[in-house]
């Protein structure tokens, strides 16, 4: 198996599988098995490697590592395959969609993700995701939206806030020159084909669990072929902010969500979601 | 062989592809192609096979990824603009090394140009076209039969060297009807699950799709295996036809439509008395190099016949290495020669290097 040479495996630092040291602890919580046992290229802070993981448990705790597919995006998780322990590709800047589509339409009963950044979504690839969620493809569409493009080191985004100060907007970004912030999951509920909304963030412990309660529901909402799930979520980027992890944290809640309100957009209708079942 | 049809192009070329299996089609209208979409559009789900109307060239091609990826058989097909669109998808297709099926029929340009037949793409397909070091078998129909015909091979030298292969056609070639006969055809068993993301079950690793090696010694050696997979190919999947050159003292260099015109070009000069043949590469990729090169040393000259302002030519030339004169005729624009105006160019070219 491939492995790319900038990650090291935690072996080779020696660190041992967690045991518990006394006898009278109970192991309550270890990585999933679905994550690939190795540390990550993401910087402190970051939202990446804590929604990976929680897609990852969610996989997990569904047992579908063997049908789901995750498509990974070009931006700061283009490495998802590096640690998502499932079968992915590597799609061209904007086009997860598209390659999540195919896939999708050739394998019916597989889980297929995308897993996309504001830049891959928002800019280059909105016309993708517009029409891959207008026609209802029955795919999960994960929106990692942090207001700026990370890989490249901090430049504006479709999602980047009035007045925020990014690398390209450097006195702050002029909504009369560059427009205003897309909010994207309002945008794209609007569409018929979309099933399930929602707009979440993992700044803090209760928001985490209410992403990952999100992405549990746009799984299993999945086998229903009713339409497309969209959980945008937005992320911490404490490194492109300029920020420690804990003012970045606060950022979202005091200035984030006002442009991006928190919350479910679209949620299913009752009736359609009657034949859920409990996969295993 | 099934009875034969009276087919377009572009029809014989959609039939062929569901007769070779093609799980997936992708495409977006663009004439003079259209008739593909649209024939996979009415007959595909009678075969319970997927044909989609993509947004864009740029979707159709990631679709392809997608499903190429997952180790389905697909395939899209576009004309020139469209397929300038296609070229990043292709550059990824190639780098991933997943196989599958393109066609491009080809139309004058640059730019939005004309729906009339051209050879204008003859660079972007056998020199690379998307960004960097990758090449891919491009095989050149001359009439529907082989519009067919391409396709069963296409699809089995994409699998057998896991990367996309591109049927170059033209405008006329796709429009035009003629007989046409479909082989009885087996797609191979192909192996495919040790790098086709089919869902990862315990037993194995994870299979993952990608073209990125961001570490440069991985990045060379990967370009070093793609390099010795498009070595393989220029060993062993040259084809190439030949006409008349057993006692020719001339040579006509055509592909596709102008091989065609070229074949009543070579009958009027033989009536005159000018002993020409004709050598039509059906493979441009790679290139009948050496041949043409074995070519030099017997005839007199070569004219290279194009729709376009001079591409092959430029391969022809490598070839010889001035050997003998290679001239070079075209049309432009969309704009299509008589054999007379080929013929009158052959005479012209004795005329120039060997006029008594």
């Amino acid at each position: 198996m491939q492995t790319e040479e900038h990650l090291l495996p935690t072996t080779a630092l020696e660190v041992q599988a967690p045991v518990c040291q006394e006898e009278e602890y109970e192991l309550v919580y270890h990585k999933p098995e679905t994550m690939v046992d190795v540390s990550m290229h993401y910087c402190p802070g970051c939202a990446h490697s804590l929604v990976h993981k929680l897609i990852m448990e969610v996989v997990e705790d569904m047992d579908i590592q063997e049908k789901t597919i995750g498509i990974a995006p070009v931006g700061c998780s283009v490495f998802a395959y590096d640690y998502m322990n499932i079968d992915m590709q590597e799609a061209a800047h904007g086009r997860a969609c598209a390659v999540a589509t195919a896939i999708k339409r050739l394998m019916p009963e597989k889980y297929v993700f995308t897993y996309q950044g504001d830049g891959d979504l928002a800019a280059i690839g909105i016309a993708e995701t517009l029409h891959a969620i207008n026609r209802g493809e029955n795919i999960l569409i994960v929106f990692m939206n942090n207001a700026v493009y990370g890989m490249t080191s901090g430049q504006m985004a479709p999602t980047t806030l009035a007045g925020m100060k990014t690398t390209t907007s450097p006195d702050g970004r002029d909504t009369s020159f560059y427009g205003s912030p897309i909010k994207v999951a309002e945008l794209m509920a609007q569409l018929p084909g979309a099933f399930y909304v929602t707009r979440q963030a993992v700044n803090s412990a209760n928001a985490v669990r209410r992403t990952k309660k999100a992405l549990q529901h746009a799984f299993q909402y999945q086998q229903l072929h009713k339409g497309t799930c969209l959980v945008e979520i937005i992320g911490n980027c404490p490194s492109n902010w300029k920020m420690t992890p804990l003012e970045a944290s606060k950022f979202i809640d005091e200035e984030m969500v006002k442009t991006f309100p928190l919350g479910d957009i679209k949620l299913p209708r009752a009736e359609d979601l009657k034949n859920i079942r409990e996969e295993n | 062989m099934t009875e034969a049809k009276l087919m377009k192009g572009n029809e014989a070329l959609a039939e062929a592809a569901i007769l070779a299996g093609c799980d997936a089609y992708f495409g977006y209208p663009i004439t003079p192609q259209s008739e593909v979409l649209e024939y996979l559009a009415r007959e595909m789900p009678k075969h319970n096979r997927i044909v989609m109307q993509a947004e864009s060239e740029v979707a159709s091609i990631n679709m392809v990824y997608g499903a190429a990826g997952a180790g389905f058989r697909a395939m899209t097909s576009s004309s020139s603009p469209g397929f300038s669109l296609m070229q990043e998808g292709i550059s990824y297709l190639a780098g991933a090394e997943l196989p599958c099926l393109l066609v491009n029929v080809n139309r004058a340009g640059p730019g939005l140009g004309t729906i009339q037949p051209g050879q204008g793409d003859y660079f972007q397909s056998v020199k690379g076209g998307g960004h960097g070091d990758y090449r891919m078998i491009v095989l050149a129909p001359a009439s529907v039969q082989e519009m067919a015909d391409f396709v069963f091979l296409g699809f089995d030298l994409a699998d057998k060297y896991r990367n996309p292969v591109l049927i170059l056609s033209d405008g006329a070639i796709g429009q035009m009807m003629e007989k046409v006969e479909f082989k009885s055809y087996t797609p191979p068993v192909v192996d495919k699950s040790f790098w086709a993301t089919t869902g990862k079950p315990k037993t194995r690793e994870r299979n993952y799709i990608t073209s990125l090696f961001i570490q440069p010694e991985r990045m060379e050696q990967h370009n070093l295996k793609l390099e010795a997979k498009f070595k393989l190919m220029r060993e062993h999947e040259v084809r190439w036809e030949e006409m008349n050159t057993t006692d020719a003292d001339y040579l006509f260099v055509a592909y596709g439509l102008s091989a065609r015109i070229c074949q009543k070009a070579m009958d009027i000069a033989r009536e005159k008395g000018i002993k020409v043949g004709l050598l039509r590469p059906i493979s441009l990729f790679p290139y009948p190099y050496q041949r043409l090169e074995e070519l030099a040393s017997q005839v007199k000259g070569m004219l290279t016949v194009e729709l376009n302002s001079g591409q092959m030519v430029e391969d022809v030339r490598l070839a010889v290495k001035g050997k003998v004169p290679v001239e070079f005729f075209g049309r432009l624009g969309g704009m299509i020669f008589t054999p007379e105006d080929i013929e009158l160019q052959l005479e012209n070219l004795i005329t120039n290097y060997h006029a008594n």
